[in-house]
């Protein structure tokens, strides 16, 4: 077991996340540098993510470091039958860190527990995505001036949503205030609410999504909302739409509010929301190269303040 | 009047364990982790019998073994509750419950098919919380199981 390893957003400590942010916020006024020169980070994506490998091979790059991996598990090993564990020892030989997305549940954890070289988790299924989880830390500190005491709406799956759980898991740390606004169906899982409660984090459930929830909020999170997750069709056509935002309901929203999304986006946003200052989403996915620069250089020990 | 019943039984064993206070509807899985089925040693499965604590409880003697940690735990998993009796030459040795541990190894099959541990040759792990009504959380893909409806590898 290695312990410079990122597996999930929730091993992090208050003090922990703080300390990348502040990273992220170096790395984005130097984005480019050679802290990694001389190291080779594997990108294995056993199931292929562009966007996210984009932006973990553009980090790499850009703190001068080398890529080795491969893009869909159809062009290695993996599909010739070769374990997971396999694959990872043969890598281990020849980088520095891995950083892997799997289709499975639990095998970035299982990784850690197979080599000694670091592992960052890009995402295993429906599980944990911590680097997704640490862009939006970074993208709420950098348009709020701050972590503490922020009232954030969550929209649309909260069920299962892996991204709002584990910022909600995050933000606990930071005295937040939460809005869930979902179906009776999606809406957040009891045992996060439980926890909002032994922790005595405030939080109200709403089914409708009207503009007095939009203007207390200091972030709108708006996520997809997936017809397979339903089992009634019929519901799906019902609420779809319910859990649309669009720019007229901002008219009396803080200026200061940001809109943010993980994309892709179907129809929760609206076009016309896209022209408006507080549309966040495109640059919240920006930020995800120097949140990816953080998690980088901290697995590898590489502190680049000193 | 029940518990002497009990105790006569049991005394009635030279040696060998009995398992007390299994809630009826996990017996027959006990039975299974036991693997009686494939033993040729005397077994007595006493089931739906009236108990001191309420619900109704089933009982398994087994002449002549006595039972491993390992399966012992697996017990603990679906029948926190039961009791383990050693008996030696006619007489009751140890009674202790079952101890279900923190943490269990190679235990208890993830109800995930997507978890890693489905996909991999490899040992499951589960953290127990809450013992007296356990529920397992998987250590590798995080979907929790309650003890009682737990798949015991
Ligand atoms: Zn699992």
């Amino acid at each position: 077991m290695n312990s410079h390893s990122l597996v999930a957003i929730d091993d992090l400590s208050r003090n922990d996340i703080l300390a990348m942010l502040e990273r992220a916020r170096y790395f984005e006024q130097h984005p480019n540098s050679h802290l990694l020169d001389g190291k080779v980070v594997a990108t294995l994506f056993f199931e292929p993510s562009t966007r996210t490998r984009l932006s973990f091979e553009t980090a790499v790059n850009r703190l001068g470091g080398r890529v080795i991996g491969f893009s869909d598990a159809s062009t290695s090993s993996t599909s010739k039958g070769e374990t997971l564990k396999d694959t990872i020892k043969m890598v281990s030989n020849y980088a520095d860190l891995i950083v892997m997305r799997h289709h499975l549940e639990g095998a970035a954890q299982y990784a850690t527990e197979v080599t000694d070289i670091p592992i960052v988790n890009a995402g295993d299924g429906a599980n944990q995505h911590p680097s997704q989880t640490s862009l939006d830390l970074y993208s709420l500190q950098k348009t709020q001036g701050k972590l503490d005491g922020l009232t954030i709406t969550m929209v649309g799956d909260l069920k299962y949503g892996r991204t709002v759980h584990s910022l909600l898991m995050a933000l606990r740390f930071f005295s937040p205030k939460f809005n869930f606004v979902s179906s009776p169906e999606l809406r957040m899982p009891r045992e996060y609410r439980m926890l909002c409660d032994r922790l005595g984090i405030e939080y109200h459930e709403y089914t409708d999504f009207t503009t007095s929830v939009i203007n207390e909020s200091d972030i709108l999170y708006m996520t997809r909302v997936q017809r397979e997750r339903f089992s009634d069709i019929m519901e799906y056509e019902r609420v779809k739409n319910l859990y649309t935002l669009r720019r007229s309901m901002l008219a009396s929203a803080k200026p200061t509010m940001k809109i943010l999304h993980p994309l892709p986006r179907v129809n929760e946003i609206a076009q016309d929301v896209d022209d408006d200052p507080r549309a966040y989403y495109f640059q919240q996915a920006g930020n995800g190269l120097f949140a990816r620069q953080a998690i980088i250089t901290k697995a590898l020990g590489i502190d680049p303040l000193k | 009047m029940n518990e002497k019943k009990t105790s006569l039984a049991v005394a009635a064993l030279r040696g060998g364990t009995v398992i007390d206070h299994i809630p009826s509807e996990a017996l027959f899985r006990v039975a299974h982790i036991l693997g009686i089925e494939n033993m040729s040693n005397a077994v007595t499965i006493g089931y739906n019998l009236p108990s001191a604590r309420g619900a109704r409880k089933g009982i398994i003697k087994v002449d002549g073994v006595e039972f491993d940690h390992q399966t012992l735990n697996r017990i603990a998993v679906i029948a926190p509750t039961a009791t383990v009796n050693i008996i030696r030459d006619y007489e009751v040795v140890s009674k202790h419950p079952v101890e279900l541990p923190d943490t269990l190894i190679g235990i208890v099959k993830c109800p995930n098919p997507k978890c890693i541990t489905n996909n991999e040759p490899m040992a499951t792990r589960f953290d127990v919380s809450e013992h007296d009504k356990p529920t397992l959380r998987c250590h590798y893909c995080n979907h929790t199981v309650a003890g009682a409806d737990a798949e015991i590898i």
